[in-house]
């Protein structure tokens, strides 16, 4: 070391001399993490096609507001704050982090850029890194003495990950200290040039080190400078490089899986991109058999993940102990690529997913709620994912057998009950019902405005026909001129579809839009919210399709629907949103609205509400489904109610219905609880001329609830 | 192994409302739906099991008429190699004798180790196993609820027994197995199956072509003839209880332990 020279220059000059072996870690750090990330693209290079590169201004709409925004954390209020500090402590470190690296080989890198904006980044810098130290050293006590439960890994899927994410956490800090001291050293140089060692930042980790090291020698700051900076290198290097073989790659691949997310809720992927549904039969195989059947979307999920477990926390099979947990889903998929597609030697694929990684029955378990889904701070999609491997399995023919009858029925008789097709209006032919209101069969002869889609379990199942001709009452008495398809409509195919068997569903559909198309109707209302997403979703060029939810919030505003003071005024309300109308659709306010205009009504919220509905256990062909559960899923929903408060359980769905009271018998709440349909509400409090015929209806409809 | 497996058509009873007709012969078909008996479509999955572990193929083979060839593609569509329709005007009216008569026709044509029959159809006669092993003097076993192959000529079958009991027997090849649902786990057939399969060419066998002498087959050779077919009236044997669910459940407890129900 030269006397004389300014002690800022002579702290660094250790990276000077240095400078070979810091440019070989440059050069080293920078090709590994190229060919890690080049051996991770591989399988998505083999992957199946997905189109994800239209609408660039809704994806970034969806990348500020996800990615940017962090958007979805602050619904787990301690993990989403300590992850949005850490994020933004990264953003903001990220230039500082690229400048002190390439300082190792630009000198005047090295001194620091003078000028206001650059002082006030440096205080903002160190102030980050100081937080997102603090940030990790609290994760790693939570992770370690609080042990949040929704990190516990079950024994069936393996070893805790305790130690990974600790391992993860102390580099990062590691990064932060080298990083700070790195500075302080600097600083601390600058000082004794200038001799006045007044710090920014006060309070920062940066800003101890310069505290603690204001009268260190020149050597020993040399020295330390020149450590912390290939430490905070190495560390940099060492990370970047083990990301990709854990959950930290979510690190990197974030950005790009919420851009090329899926932009719309309620739909699902075709069987394969491309192919248009009538060409389905010439292709070989269906659904996602191996790995490679997925598509690289779904690929870049699984390396996505960041195994916080927010899916499975509120995944309502995985909370009834089925053996599903959504969270697993993508690690063990995860897992499954990074063994076979290795880092070296060839990759090895073909072997099938369900059987090896996955249980049949593990995909059987989902009701398609999508809470999980909803719940994702990374857009991780679900669903499609499930939905494809049932695909598969139905395509093998590994059907359980207690589906494989209502699957036969609905081939042949539109129905899963294998009832006759004529019976289907059989609902209307209730007396007293044909007093207060005449539904028409819409034919060549009988036109109507609006069509009345009832589907299967609305026109067959005694209870649930109670919610139909209470649907039909009310569009009557709003003065809807409507009608019913009767013989001539079939299920609507919502669930065959998610079950799998789209060659099925697309017959259902195929003849239902003939149907629909025939009837001449501008538009449909449905009481059940699977008809309605199938209507809306999952079928083409159909007139506008509403849930009776909607129609009756547009009667209250309008004043059309009028209601008397609520009958029993000691009952306290509370409203389950059944997932295919909340989640899938969005309509939460609607129904609520319709409940808070019968006066006198009281209404509790249940704590997981809204987007956070749990749902009842699953419709449509789930209740054929003999899964593997510990405690009924909607068992823990009617315990839910019972905590709120509630006595009765509004839905606007006749699988929660079939769901929601079933479970009030097996939780032993008979006489506690009941369970009543939106509609069947409002039909018995409309404020009618003569309140006869809406007083029937609920005298039936007791007798029902009790003879069930 | 060459398997043969006999099917039939028949009214599904978890998708119809049976009625009888006006004459009270028969029951009301116009609006029926129909499909494989269902012990038949064990019977050929378990076929399809044995062969994919030994090797071999799987006939399925039905006496009927055009609209039956639904069925045979249903099976084709599970994996069944061939499918045969046995159809002529001179079967129609057939007994469970006829029909085992037109079966044997079939076995006799071509080379079978083993023939499979569901263990009986919608109608419950379970007579046409036995008697076409009886006409082709091959060993017969009914009500069969696993079959594992031993060696190339003998299998190991474990038969039914009533109240639940198992038996197990060897059988030589070739042989009749009638065979009793729950078996296995039938595949699931999708109309995306049927349809795959629905251009091949299903071969249709008459009387001549398989050597069946049609005065021992048809209505006029049947010697069993259905005279009435009705629907018993409902006795007083339902007696409905009305206390609370305990009551309830107690006094059910006690009906059954009374009844030799529960043990």
């Amino acid at each position: 070391m030269l006397e004389g020279t300014p002690a800022a220059v002579q702290v660094t000059s250790g990276l000077i001399a240095s400078q070979p072996l810091i440019l070989a870690i440059h050069i080293l750090g920078v090709a590994g993490f190229a060919y890690i990330v080049a051996k991770r693209l591989v399988p998505l290079l083999r992957a199946e096609r997905d189109p994800r590169f239209d609408r660039p201004v809704a994806r970034v709409r969806k990348v500020l507001k996800f990615w940017f925004g962090q958007w979805k954390h602050p619904r787990y209020k301690v993990a989403g704050t300590l992850h949005i500090l850490i994020f933004a402590g990264f953003l903001l470190l990220a230039m500082r982090a690229f400048t002190v690296l390439f300082a190792g080989t630009s000198h005047s890198l090295l001194l620091g850029v003078p000028g206001t904006t650059a002082y006030l980044y440096e205080v903002a810098t160190d102030y980050a890194a100081t937080i997102v130290f603090l940030c990790m050293i609290f994760a790693m006590v939570r992770r370690l003495a609080f042990k949040p439960a929704r990190y516990a890994v079950p024994a069936r899927f393996g070893k805790a990950h305790t130690g990974d994410a600790i391992f993860l956490l102390a580099l990062i800090a590691i990064l932060m200290v080298a990083d700070s001291l790195f500075e302080a050293t600097k600083a601390v140089g600058q000082a004794h040039q200038a001799g006045s060692p007044a710090f920014a930042a006060a309070l920062s980790l940066p800003w101890l080190f310069k505290v603690v090291l204001v009268s260190a020698s020149l050597p020993v700051l040399t020295k330390l400078c020149l450590g912390a900076f290939l430490t905070h290198q190495v560390a940099f290097y060492f990370l970047l490089c083990y990301r990709p073989f854990g959950i930290q790659f979510h690190v990197e691949t974030s950005l790009f899986n919420v851009y090329f997310a899926k932009l719309e809720r309620g739909m699902l992927k075709p069987v394969k991109w491309g192919i248009p549904d009538e060409h389905l039969d010439q292709v070989k195989s269906l659904g996602v058999k191996t790995f490679e059947d997925f598509t690289w979307k779904h690929m870049l999920d699984f390396y996505s993940c960041a195994d916080c477990g927010r899916c499975s926390d509120n995944c309502p099979a995985n909370a009834a102990g089925r053996p599903l947990s959504p969270r697993f889903l993508s690690i063990k998929a995860r897992d499954y690529a990074f063994k076979h597609y290795p880092m070296f030697g060839t990759a090895t694929n073909g072997t099938p997913l369900v059987g090896g990684i996955y249980s049949e029955d593990e995909i059987w378990s989902c009701t398609t709620c999508g809470a999980c889904e909803e719940e994702c701070p990374l857009l991780v999609e679900y669903i499609d994912k499930v939905v494809d491997l049932r695909r598969g399995l139905v395509d093998d023919g590994n059907v359980p057998q207690s589906l494989q009858k209502p699957l036969k029925a609905l081939e042949t008789r539109g129905n899963p009950y294998g009832k006759m097709e004529k019976k289907r209006a059989d609902w209307t032919a209730n007396k007293e019902f044909q007093q207060a209101c005449r539904v028409k069969t819409l034919d060549k002869k009988n036109g109507a405005d609006v069509l009345y889609f009832v589907d299967s379990i609305s026109s067959y199942d005694d209870r649930m026909q109670s919610i139909s001709r209470a649907a039909a009452k009310v569009l009557n008495y709003i003065g809807e001129n409507f009608g019913v398809l009767g013989a001539a409509e079939r299920d609507s195919g919502h669930e065959v579809r998610r079950f799998g068997e789209e060659t099925l569903f697309m017959a259902l559909r195929d003849h239902n839009t003939e149907a629909i198309r025939a009837s001449g109707v501008a538009r449909i209302v449905t009481a059940d919210p699977h008809a309605y997403n199938a209507l809306k979703h999952d079928y083409t060029d159909m007139p506008p399709v509403e849930h009776i939810s909607q129609v009756m919030a547009r009667g209250v505003k309008s004043g059309k629907l009028r209601f008397n003071p609520v009958e029993n005024s000691a009952n306290v309300y509370t409203y389950h949103d059944p997932c295919y109308l909340g989640r899938h659709n969005q309509i939460y306010e609607d129904p609520r609205q319709v409940l808070d205009a019968i006066p006198g009504l009281k209404r509790v919220e249940m704590t997981r509400s809204r987007d956070r509905s749990f749902c009842c256990g699953g419709g449509g062909l789930m209740l054929f489904y003999e899964p593997k559960e510990e405690e009924r899923i909607g068992v823990k929903r009617v315990r839910m109610a019972a905590e709120a408060g509630a006595n009765v359980i509004v839905t606007a769905c006749p699988f929660c219905m079939v769901n929601i009271e079933d479970a009030i018998k097996v939780a032993g709440l008979e006489g506690k609880m009941t369970a009543i349909d939106l509609v069947e509400l409002v039909d018995q409090h409309i404020e009618r001329e003569s309140p006869a015929a809406a007083h029937e209806e609920i005298q039936t409809h007791q007798e029902s609830v009790t003879g069930r | 192994m060459e398997i043969l497996v006999c099917a039939r058509r028949v009214p599904d009873t978890s998708e119809n409302e049976i009625t009888l007709n006006s004459a009270g012969t028969d029951i009301e078909r116009d609006e029926l739906v129909y499909s494989i008996n269902e012990p038949d479509n064990y019977a050929v999955e378990e076929a399809l099991q044995i062969v994919a572990r030994v090797g071999g193929s799987v006939t399925v083979v039905t006496v009927g008429g055009e609209d039956d060839e639904e069925i045979l593609r249903r099976e084709m569509a599970m994996g069944a190699t061939h499918g045969i329709l046995l159809s002529d005007t001179a079967f129609e009216g057939s007994d469970a004798r006829g029909i085992a008569t037109i079966l044997k026709g079939i076995v006799r044509k071509s080379h079978y180790d083993l023939i499979l029959t569901g263990v009986q159809a919608e109608a419950g006669g379970a007579q046409v196993g036995g008697m076409l092993a009886a006409m082709l003097d091959y060993p017969f076993a009914s009500l069969v609820n696993s079959i594992e192959v031993l060696e190339v000529k003998k299998l190991k079958v474990s038969r039914e027994i009533e109240g639940g009991n198992r038996e197990i027997n060897e059988i030589d090849l070739p042989c009749v197995l009638s065979i009793q649902t729950g078996i296995n786990e039938p595949r699931y057939v999708g109309m995306r199956g049927i349809r795959a399969v629905a251009s091949v060419a299903i071969p249709n066998y008459g009387a001549g072509d398989l050597g069946v002498d049609t005065s021992r087959v048809g209505a006029k050779a049947a010697k069993v003839k259905r005279v009435d077919y009705f629907v018993p009236t409902l006795g007083k044997g339902a007696e409905m209880l009305d206390g609370s669910r305990e009551e309830n459940i107690e006094k059910v407890i006690e009906l059954m332990a009374a009844k030799g129900g529960l043990k």
